[in-house]
């Protein structure tokens, strides 16, 4: 588990060294391959039938605060791990041979942070790597090198910050209040947390101000409307790659955070004040999706389609909550929902920034979809593939992103019928604009000057193809990531 | 086996997707091979329900369940289902799209995209078999948005021309409002019934314990559960059997190749809405044959029969016709299913897919012949270049207006009037439909009026098509004859295979009042319909005759070709162009036009819900850009405001304190430091001030 942590780490201090940037490119995929197969095999090594946390490691880091190095994994942060070790040399890849050494090395150690932050289970240890992520984030945000980049990375940067400092505040008090900063533990108290918090404070509302502070950090990170606004610019002015990694490693951050954090310290809470959070998770599907249709540039676009797939993992997560007792079935559904909608989200938003990028690097940094049109006659491999995409983001049976939504919306169904019903809304909205991309950007007559627009090399098939498949085998056969973190 | 009634296809369509551009004779081949091969298998299947015997008075089924997903404890299945409503179902699908396919080996031979062509429509025919043959409504539902797809991918198929791309994503999303209401149908079925399989032994939700739990609970609205499910589904239903208000997309769609024209209007896509509510039907009858569900379900159908049947007498596109025509008799499909008789609906559904692929493929075999014209305006006379078209489409029309005996449509039509002439709720349902059966033979009349009679009047030289294409036509045209045989009362068949009653031949039925005075007054309807027509229209091909009657028609056309190449308007274009006005628009020029405006449903759209949408997103947007960014910017203007003050107080306020202390210290520094001069002299003095003063002090003290 340290290993997998350390991979990415020291191989970024060596690759800083390697004298060109296509050797650095090269030994990141190797180094990136390495935790792809020590990641599988963790998955397969994990038994299933124990569950629960396994692979656990533990050791006194500052022992008067607290502070371990407590490392584990369930089912839950193996999916995000596999995904993780996934989604990073895709991304890689996805920039093709020009890469500079740098975005490798900062590649790599983001990938260092998102892999400390999915294995943490003491709070500290996981808030340092979770703020330890921003760094290379907002570097790779800044090496598009344009004016507008460095504004969107310095919003971004300031606007996780301050939610992440909210968060220190909350889980300072925590601790005061309950002697530690293990997750595990604080998760096993539940309840009598708030009451604990109170007692310490005081103030009968400490544990809800607690637990806003905490809510915060994560709206912002997810993120929840109207948090979001750092991210339309950060998405569209990084370069595509990393708004791969972006959208499809550094959201999850946030949605981990609320079901290994908040739902767990705060079940009473959560059920409180779940009308207000599904009204949030609905504002968040049907505005965004509403947002996006009103955008021309493709990477805005996509960027609030984003923030509406993530809505539905919020959706499902908050109507969990809000019925905490009863219809196991339906809770099962919910939750094993919003993880495979986790897991495909990041598939499918990483491979449709990933077209995107491909062409933005032939109309040459051009992505207003009406600067194009019917360029499926000149380029019908790009746009077969990138089509599958879009459907897949479309959420059509058969491709993987029709399963997770359908689980999220069956057992959201069941438990508040009203907020699924609302959120259908977003689902033929989020049809709406994604056909439009279609129609804008592939069909029609083809104008003069794309007569030459080149098609995908086979390189950059082969970049995209393990990601299309992977969207058919989710399609088709869910069993097989499901069983991951399934509780029987 | 019946597995591999859609899975040939779908492997097909797998298989081809990969091939190249140029593999075009290979990808034909394996997509007709795979659909003969599931033509066979339904065949088998077919005959198999033939032989069943009937369980305990109902039909017998045979399903086998198999586990997709499991979650938390539960189990998700889907599964396959073979019984009488499926089988008569699956082998009309699999037989007119292998037909349609052999067709479009001749129609497509010219076009580059031929092989992904025949992948998407292997995809369409392996989707729909696998709504017909599912026992999971969940199955359902999945290959329900790929028959979607699929038919987006098809009628965008000349995704070059701006129409069919704007004409597929509109069919995409249109259906998909209607399927927006099947998702929280299903979804609600699940919730209140906890399954989603149709039979299960005992446990199936179209299963009696699971109909009575959910007819007897009451919904917030006053509704019984099971009206409220069956009124979701139906708008997946009605979205894409273009049912109005959905019916939008279903005439845009011919933007598509004809025959994938022919196969979503005939076997597949628009036949699924209406198989689902048959499929289905248990539930929209939990609550009785009368039940809220289903009188919604025979409203619609009676306003779109009569509402798309008028639209139908203003269009001058000959596929619009056809598309109308669609709408309409789904509209007495639905109709049928909504008075309750599941019979009447499936016998006019497989009658009318045998006759209006026939009626489509001839117009394709009209359009191929005449170059690509559509408008019937600029045709006439093509009775003498197309025989073979003519004779096919003669049936598949006659069929269509439901002309006498030897037409299945007559008595498949007949029967639903029949049934809705029985409806205890209302009759006016009845006459709509019996005026949408009367405009049916007067615009089909009209159209071959316009098509087949008179005199040419288009430029292009026309031709009969190639056998490739004629003889599917020739096939289809011998069925839709012979799908009369089990259609007469005299003969109920298909009643008793799907109720699985046994049914005798018995003619008394053909004379029972009953059955006379609906047959009679059908029979007064069609001639009417088409006596009219004739009346109008014969005309069209006299007076145009008239006016070429000097000019043989060959000398003609080829002047017309060498203007037309030389580039020149041709001056034939005037006098050979149809009567510009058409003779219903002379007797009633109000109404022609807004009927040839479509009753502006389509503006209405425009006005409302697009309109609505781009509002909205603007609006989303706005709020974005000016509230949430703006509240942002006016925290970051404050923050920055704040740290302006602080930086100020910092200036003016501790800096300046500080400064001054510093200056202080440091001028308190320079004067002590100007004390320590080295002169030993004013050290002295200062030593002997110091002494001076602590005398004074230590004797004041002292004192």
């Amino acid at each position: 588990m340290t290993l997998l942590t350390l991979i990415p780490f020291v191989g970024a201090l060596l690759v800083a060294l390697l004298p060109s940037h296509r050797a650095a490119r090269m030994s990141g995929l190797v180094l990136m391959a390495g935790v792809l197969g020590l990641t599988i095999s963790l998955a397969l090594g994990y038994d299933r039938a124990a569950g629960g946390i396994q692979f656990i490691e533990r050791h006194a880091w500052i022992p008067s605060l607290g502070v371990d190095y407590f490392v584990g994994t369930d089912g839950m942060s193996l999916m995000l791990l596999l995904l993780t070790a996934i989604i990073t040399p895709f991304a890689l890849l996805s920039a093709g041979p020009g890469i500079s050494r740098l975005q490798v090395v900062l590649i790599l150690l983001l990938e260092t942070a998102l892999i400390g932050t999915f294995t943490a289970l003491n709070f500290i240890h996981w808030f340092v790597f979770y703020e330890l992520s921003l760094v290379p984030a907002f570097l790779l945000i800044r090496s598009a090198g344009t004016k507008e980049s460095t504004t969107a990375a310095l919003r971004f940067f300031i606007y996780t910050l301050l939610g992440g400092l909210a968060m220190l505040i909350g889980f300072l008090a925590i601790q005061i209040a309950a002697g530690t900063f293990d997750l595990i533990k604080l998760g096993e108290m539940g309840a009598s947390l708030d009451s604990k918090l109170a007692a310490a404070f005081g103030w009968p509302s400490a544990g809800l101000l607690v637990f806003c502070c905490i809510f915060l950090g994560l709206a912002v990170k997810v993120p929840v409307v109207p948090f979001h606004t750092w991210l339309p610019d950060a998405y569209s002015e990084a370069p595509s790659p990393v708004t791969m990694l972006l959208t499809g490693l550094m959201s999850k951050m946030g949605v981990y955070g609320f079901l290994r954090l908040l739902v767990p310290l705060f079940p009473q809470r959560m059920q409180e004040l779940a009308a207000p959070l599904l009204w949030l998770a609905l504002a968040t599907i049907i505005f965004s999706a509403f947002a996006a249709l009103a955008q021309t540039d493709l990477k805005r676009i996509f960027a609030y389609s984003s923030v509406n797939h993530l809505g539905y993992c919020l959706l499902g997560i908050f109507a969990v909550a809000a019925v905490p007792m009863g219809a196991p079935a339906a809770r099962a559904a919910a939750t094993n929902g919003v993880l495979l909608q986790i897991f495909n989200h990041g598939l499918t938003a990483a491979a449709l920034f990933c077209f995107v990028g491909f062409l933005e690097r032939r109309s040459g940094g051009l992505r207003g979809m009406a600067g194009f049109g019917g360029l499926r006659a000149a380029a019908p491999v790009f746009a077969g593939l990138m089509g599958i995409a879009i459907f897949s983001s479309l959420g059509l049976p058969g491709l993987n992103g029709f399963v997770g939504e359908f689980l999220i919306f069956s057992g959201t169904f069941k438990l508040v019928w009203w907020s699924a019903a609302l959120a259908a809304i977003g689902l033929f909205v989020t049809a709406v604009f994604l056909l439009n991309i279609i129609q804008k950007v592939f069909t029609g007559p083809l104008p003069e000057r794309w007569s030459k627009f080149p098609d995908l090399t086979s390189a950059e098939i082969l970049t995209v193809a393990p990601a299309i498949a992977l969207m058919f085998v989710l399609g088709i056969y869910p069993q097989v990531l499901i069983v991951l973190f399934n509780k029987p | 086996m019946i597995s591999l009634i859609p899975i040939l296809p779908l492997l097909a369509a797998g298989v081809t997707a990969l091939m190249k551009r140029g593999q075009r004779a290979p990808a034909a081949t394996l997509v007709i091979a795979a659909q003969a091969a599931s033509t066979v298998l339904s065949l088998l299947a077919f005959l198999q329900t033939l032989g069943a015997e009937a369980v305990h008075g109902d039909v017998a089924r045979t399903y086998f369940n198999f586990p997709w997903l499991s979650v938390g404890g539960e189990t998700l299945s889907l599964g396959l289902l073979l019984d009488p409503l499926g089988a008569g179902m699956v082998l009309m699908v699999s037989f007119v799209s292998l037909l349609i396919f052999i067709y479009s080996v001749g129609y497509m031979k010219e076009d580059a995209n031929f092989t992904r062509f025949f992948c998407f429509l292997s995809l369409f025919s392996a989707a729909m078999l696998g709504v017909v043959l599912s026992n999971s409504l969940l199955l359902t539902f999945i290959c329900w948005e790929l028959v979607g797809l699929a038919s987006y991918l098809l009628i965008g198929f000349w995704f070059h021309k701006p129409e069919a791309a704007a004409a597929a994503k509109k069919a995409f999303l249109t259906t998909r409002i209607g399927d927006m209401g099947f998702l929280l149908g299903m979804l609600w079925l699940y919730s209140a019934s906890g399954t989603l399989l149709f039979y299960d032994h005992g446990n199936g939700c179209l299963e009696q314990a699971a109909l009575t739990a959910i007819a007897t609970k009451t919904a917030c609205i006053g509704l019984a559960v099971s009206n409220c499910i069956a009124l979701l589904i139906f708008c997946g239903a009605a979205g894409k059997s273009g049912q109005f208000p959905l019916h939008v997309w279903l005439p845009d769609a011919m933007e598509g190749p004809t025959p994938v024209s022919a196969l979503i209007h005939a076997a597949t896509m628009v036949a699924a809405g209406v198989y689902l509510v048959a499929r289905m039907f248990p539930i929209f009858s939990a609550t009785g044959n009368v039940s809220v569900a289903l009188t919604t379900v025979a409203w619609v159908g009676a306003f779109t029969a009569l509402f798309a049947a008028l639209i139908a007498v203003a269009q001058t596109d000959i596929k619009r016709i056809l598309a109308y025509s669609t709408v309409s008799q789904l509209g007495f499909m639905m109709l049928a299913l909504g008075v309750g008789s599941v019979t009447a609906a499936m016998v006019h559904l497989i009658a009318h897919a045998f006759f209006k692929a026939l009626l489509f493929l001839g117009a394709g075999s009209v359009i191929h012949g005449v170059h690509e014209e559509q408008d019937i305006r600029n045709m006439g006379g093509l009775r003498k270049y197309m025989p073979v078209t003519f004779i096919t489409y003669a049936i598949g029309m006659m069929a269509l207006c439901g002309v006498p005996f030897f037409f299945s449509g007559f008595w498949s039509k007949d029967e639903i009037l029949h049934v809705a002439h029985q409806w205890p709720v209302s009759q006016l349902p009845f006459f709509m439909a019996a005026a949408a059966a009367f405009l049916t033979a007067f615009y089909m009349t009209r159209q071959m009026c316009y098509v087949f009679g008179g005199s040419y009047r288009g430029h292009a030289h026309p031709h009969e098509s190639p056998a490739v294409m004629t003889i599917p036509l020739g096939i289809l045209a011998g069925a839709a004859v012979l799908m009369s045989i089990p259609a007469t009362p005299a003969w109920p068949w298909f009643h008793g295979y799907h109720t699985g009653e046994d049914i005798a031949l018995d003619f008394a039925r053909l004379i029972e009042h009953d059955f006379l005075t609906i047959a009679g007054l059908s029979i007064v309807i069609v001639t009417a319909g088409i006596g009219i027509g004739c009346l109008l229209y014969r005309r069209i091909g006299i007076e145009s005759q008239g006016e070429r009657a000097s000019r043989p028609f060959g000398q003609e056309t080829s002047q017309a070709l060498s203007h037309t190449r030389a580039g020149r308007p041709c001056p034939l274009d005037h006098s050979n162009a149809a009567p510009s006005v058409d003779p219903l628009q002379k007797l009633l020029p109000g109404l022609y036009s807004a009927l040839a405006n479509r009753l502006y449903v389509d503006e209405l759209y425009n006005a409302t819900v697009v309109r609505a949408l781009g509002l909205l997103g603007c609006l989303a947007a706005w709020i974005d850009r000016w509230i949430f960014s703006g509240i942002v910017r006016l925290v970051g203007a404050l923050s920055l405001l704040a740290s302006a003050l602080s930086d100020l107080f910092d200036r003016f306020g501790i800096n300046l304190g500080f400064d001054s202390l510093c200056g202080g210290l440091r001028n308190g520094g320079r004067v002590f430091s100007s004390w320590e001069s080295g002169r030993v002299q004013g050290y002295l003095r200062f030593l002997s001030v110091g002494a001076v003063l602590l005398l004074i002090i230590l004797g004041w003290l002292l004192t």
